[in-house]
């Protein structure tokens, strides 16, 4: 890796890169600071912003306002159930696909990619008409299944072209010691698998912490998660910068955060096959 | 405490001891403007008269339309209470789908409920909706401009003189436009705002065999007065200008005038958000000499979804947050102005409000508003700023992107126009109007 | 063992798929009492002759268009840059990938509000700053605004798996061919660029995916004024605003038969480079 350059190059690739991170971060560190400001103060000049006073005064009125913890914990729960369904019934069918590939193998997964172009406002009433019927309207249960269904094939996908990545001759060096299936999966597969795995369920998250479209349609009161928080913050009525920055610090802390901190495992296995 | 009306609760379902009847959480869909956030930080003092329970579910406006519409047509029963509004209200009513408000208590007094909004929120004569708040339009304007510029408001100002005296009060070089105006797509947006207006220049949405009117002279009128007007004395970029947008243009002193939301009187003459607070003076809506004018009539009002399990709750709830006992409620905690306009008779003859600089003039502009006879020329329709048929959120959203596209220089007013009546036409079509 | 995620699949395509069907030869109308009858073609013929199609139909394209062209090449700049050594290189990275976490409706909204504003916005701030007058982004620059804002959302998914590809190149080569005398833009042409190929299919395919059914963005800037109808907000139109769900249902098929079209030429395309 050890490759010679010389500490000014060095000096001025970072000043590059960092100006870029900057630029491409200051949305989000901009909206930090409004957050701490007054709503007065968060509409004036940028230089009239930074040097205002700091207030915590818009958390305590969006707490005030709406129940974020429920929303929040609404959000955990419908994007982490999702994800684990979405892994228990992706698993066996990218594992087989991957491992024991049939002509139609690369077809299926094919046509199960392009199910997810399906417009989905085009079919919201059909959707609701059975959420209805089944009884599942307004519950994270609904929301859970339509997430999960709606990312499958990307799950599907990631988890087949890491699997064809774990070489078939270690699996069948397993078998030949006298491995049965189960011990394959449990010690061969499994650790080789994890790191997929592991970055398919944090892009599975990420995908379901944002998706705005189903969970702010199919939800009311009691399962509406964060998409739903926000969308009360873009106020008809008067200044709203510094209420609207809060709330979206909050939606969007906790997926950023967890995001920051598995970086490392979500690059690992996002690559879709990319990289050989 | 917690626990004690916890137990209370259990065993009054069994033994109805407790004297309660039975406590119902009750979950309420409404848009999340500022006399509804009131409310829900309110909602103790139901909770305590009553012992049901609230859930809230606060959308904005536009999120909230398409939430509670797939609801009310799919029968969801998401909600026990939704908030809407005077287009809604009598198209629902007509299918059924709300539950009459024919049998509310008399200490509510539903006769004291302004009879413009009664009418508007009825179907047939039955009341399906109790107005939360009621709106007209009205100018809004810097008596201190106005000065500046040596003219004076009329109590009843025409369109004529509103567009010289917006010329006059512009100033570029501080930052003051002499109007603002709606002008973002949008039909309850700049939609609602060019449909009043164009009602006083003699234009009208329909024929009476539902024929789109928008190649008539009167909406080219209306357009090209419009477009001018704002190019010479409108703020930079009024096309995407909303309710908020200028509001905000005019508490920070931008705006000579504003036509908009009676509702927004109590905020521009705010001292803590209004840097303006002590020079706003008011008037009515422009007209054109036509008989008609450009103000419009709205109420943001509480209906009950047909079918809903806890309708006799979600009755006391509407009794509670549209009754005088609520607006008393308003007006110990913030004051007299906060309170909800536009509903009541009632807040109109209180001494306590009498004082309130913009009242007179709200009252006078819901008063000379009238939707059974909003346009010049007789039309097939109710309502001023919308027509109370179900396509015509529809139509309007997108006839009011075209005039959005015009007012941004994108098209001209001929070509907005000309969309606007083949698009109308169209969709009418489609329906079977035509 | 493939058996139940296709079956999902097969249950999410086919339902949804069968009721879109069965009401777009309806007269389906839910404000005026539902189910109307049959219409045969009628909202087919109705769909596309309408005034918005073909300009929806581009919009589409154009948006999906620019922002695959934008992520890709910055991606690429951005990731060559990012694979130098630089100081802070974990932060930087940090930086550069946290706007992938940022949910769409926040994203819209911050932008719309917080920068493009032409009165409050930081944006018209800079530029009065400069004594410039301010841009109405999102009235007069509607469609460069989208494609801003939306690449902004995607160059981290794009920078991310690009930098994974380069990371992953063979450094003998490229320093056998720095040896050689090949200059840094040769190296970049000749070695680099085909090796990232695959890497830059597969950001084509999965963005083009999440690309075509942008609703999110569009409904809370412009709300499809100004020419940023896309083809997906039509439907939206058609469906919740005019309350016409057949036309709104045969609009849904049309948005498929596009996503076909264009899946089937992307596929075609990058099922090669994937399998090489």
């Amino acid at each position: 890796m050890a490759r010679a350059t010389s500490n000014r190059q060095k000096l001025i690739t970072s000043i590059i890169a960092w100006a870029a991170a900057i630029v491409i971060f200051f949305p989000i560190l901009w909206i930090i600071v409004l957050s701490f400001k007054a709503e007065g103060d968060a509409i004036r000049t940028p230089l009239g912003v930074l040097t205002s006073s700091w207030t915590l005064d818009s958390y305590a009125v969006v707490q005030d306002r709406s129940d974020y913890l429920k929303h929040f914990f609404n959000s955990v729960i419908v994007a982490v159930g999702s994800t684990l369904l979405g892994i228990l019934v992706a698993v066996p069918a990218a594992w087989s696909m991957a491992f024991v590939p049939s002509k139609r193998t690369r077809g299926i997964l094919m046509w199960m990619l392009s199910t997810k172009m399906l417009p989905a406002v085009g079919v919201l009433y059909p959707i609701y008409l059975l959420f209805i019927q089944l009884g599942i309207l307004d519950s994270r249960t609904g929301l859970v299944i339509v997430l999960m269904l709606i990312n499958l094939p990307i799950i599907v996908w990631m988890l087949y072209t890491y699997f064809r990545e774990i070489p078939a001759e270690i699996l069948e060096a397993a078998r030949m010691d006298g491995a049965g299936m189960r011990a394959e999966l449990l010690y061969v597969l499994t650790p080789m698998a994890i790191p997929g795995i592991a970055s398919t369920m944090l892009l599975n998250v990420i995908l379901a912490w944002n998706e705005a479209f189903w969970t702010l349609n199919l939800t009311a009161a009691k399962a509406a998660p964060l998409t739903a928080f926000i969308a009360s913050y873009s106020s008809p009525e008067g200044l709203f910068y510094a209420k609207l920055s809060a709330a979206s610090v909050m939606a969007i802390a906790p997926i950023l955060v967890m995001g920051w901190f598995s970086q490392k495992q979500l690059v690992r296995g996002l690559t879709f096959g990319a990289v050989k | 405490m917690q626990l004690t009306k916890f137990v209370c609760t259990a065993t009054a379902a069994t033994l109805l001891a407790c004297g309660v009847a039975q406590a119902d959480t009750l979950t309420i869909a409404t848009v999340n403007n500022g006399d509804m956030i009131r409310m829900q930080g309110l909602t103790d003092d139901f909770t305590a008269k009553t012992g049901h329970k609230v859930e809230w579910v606060t959308l904005e406006e536009n999120v909230l339309r398409q939430r509670v519409t797939t609801d009310i047509t799919t029968k969801g029963g998401a909600f026990d209470i939704m908030t809407i509004g005077m287009y809604e209200t009598p198209i629902w009513g007509k299918n059924g789908w709300l539950v009459p408000l024919n049998d509310l208590s008399a200490g509510y007094n539903v006769d004291d409920i302004l009879p413009a909004m009664a009418g508007g929120l009825s179907y047939d004569g039955t009341l399906f909706a109790a107005p939360f708040y009621g709106e007209s339009s009205m100018i809004m304007y810097r008596t201190d401009l106005m000065a500046k510029a040596g003219l004076e408001m009329p109590a009843a100002p025409s369109w004529s003189f509103i567009a010289k005296a917006a010329r006059e009060m512009t100033d570029r070089d501080n930052e003051i436009n002499g109007i603002c105006l709606r002008g973002k797509a949008g039909w309850g947006e700049g939609g609602a705002f060019i449909t009043a207006m164009s009602n006083s220049f003699g234009a009208r949405w329909f024929d009476d065999e539902w024929n789109a009117q928008f190649d008539t002279r009167e909406w080219s009128d209306t357009l090209n007065f419009y477009v001018n007007m704002m190019n010479d004395a409108g703020p930079a970029g009024f096309a995407t200008n909303g309710f908020n947008e200028n509001l905000s243009l005019f508490q920070q002193g931008k705006c000579g005038m504003w036509i908009d939301a009676t509702v927004a009187a109590s905020f521009v003459t705010n001292p803590k958000d209004s840097t303006v607070a002590d020079k706003v003076g008011f008037a009515l809506a422009p007209d054109n000499g036509m008989g008609v004018r450009s103000n419009w009539l709205w109420a943001w009002a509480l209906a009950i979804p047909a079918g809903t399990q806890k309708e006799a709750a979600a009755k006391q709830f509407i009794e509670w947050a549209t009754s005088n006992g609520y607006i008393e409620l308003v007006a110990a905690n913030e004051g007299w102005a906060n309170v909800p306009p536009g509903a009541r008779t009632s807040l109109y003859e209180n001494a306590n409000y009498k004082d309130i600089p913009f009242a007179k003039m709200t009252l006078d502009s819901i008063l000379s508003a009238d939707p059974n006879n909003s346009t010049v020329d007789p039309s097939p329709y109710v309502g001023i700023q919308f027509a109370a048929i179900p396509e015509f959120a529809g139509i309007a959203t997108e006839v009011s992107q075209e005039f959005s596209a015009a007012y941004a220089g994108q098209q001209t007013v001929e070509e907005a126009l000309a969309k606007a009546q083949a698009l109308t036409n169209d969709a009418m079509e489609a329906a079977g109007y035509r | 063992m493939m058996a139940p995620a296709v079956v999902l699949l097969l249950g999410w395509m086919l339902v949804p798929l069968t009721m879109t069907l069965f009401f777009s030869f309806k007269k389906y109308l839910p404000l005026r009492g539902g189910d109307l009858g049959w219409v045969g073609f009628e909202n087919y013929v109705r769909f596309v002759s309408s005034s918005s199609f073909w300009p929806a139909v581009g919009t589409t394209l154009l948006i999906v268009g620019g922002v695959l062209v934008i992520t890709v090449l910055l991606g690429i700049a951005l990731a060559l840059l990012l694979d130098q050594p630089i100081w802070g290189q974990g932060i930087v990275r940090i930086l550069v990938i946290a706007p992938f976490f940022v949910m769409p409706t926040v994203s819209g909204l911050v932008w719309k509000n917080m920068f493009m504003d032409p009165v409050n916005g930081f944006f018209a701030h800079i530029w009065r700053l400069f004594g410039a007058e301010p841009i109405q982004w999102l009235s007069h620059a509607s469609m460069p605004s989208l494609v801003m804002i939306i690449s902004w959302q995607w160059l981290p998914f794009a920078t991310l798996i690009l930098l994974t590809a380069i990371q992953s190149m063979d450094f003998e080569q490229l320093e056998a061919a720095e040896m050689d005398g090949a200059r840094p833009v040769g190296r970049f042409w000749f070695i680099t660029l085909p090796h990232l190929a695959r890497a830059i299919t597969v950001v084509i395919l999965i963005q083009t995916i999440f690309l075509l059914s942008i609703f999110a963005e569009i409904f809370v800037t412009t709300a499809g004024a100004f020419g940023t109808k896309t083809l997906t907000y039509l439907i939206f139109q058609r469906v919740l605003e005019s309350q016409n769900v057949g036309l709104g249902s045969a609009g849904g098929v049309y948005a498929i038969i596009l996503a076909n079209i264009v899946a089937v030429f992307l596929l075609r395309i990058v099922g090669k480079n994937l399998d090489a």
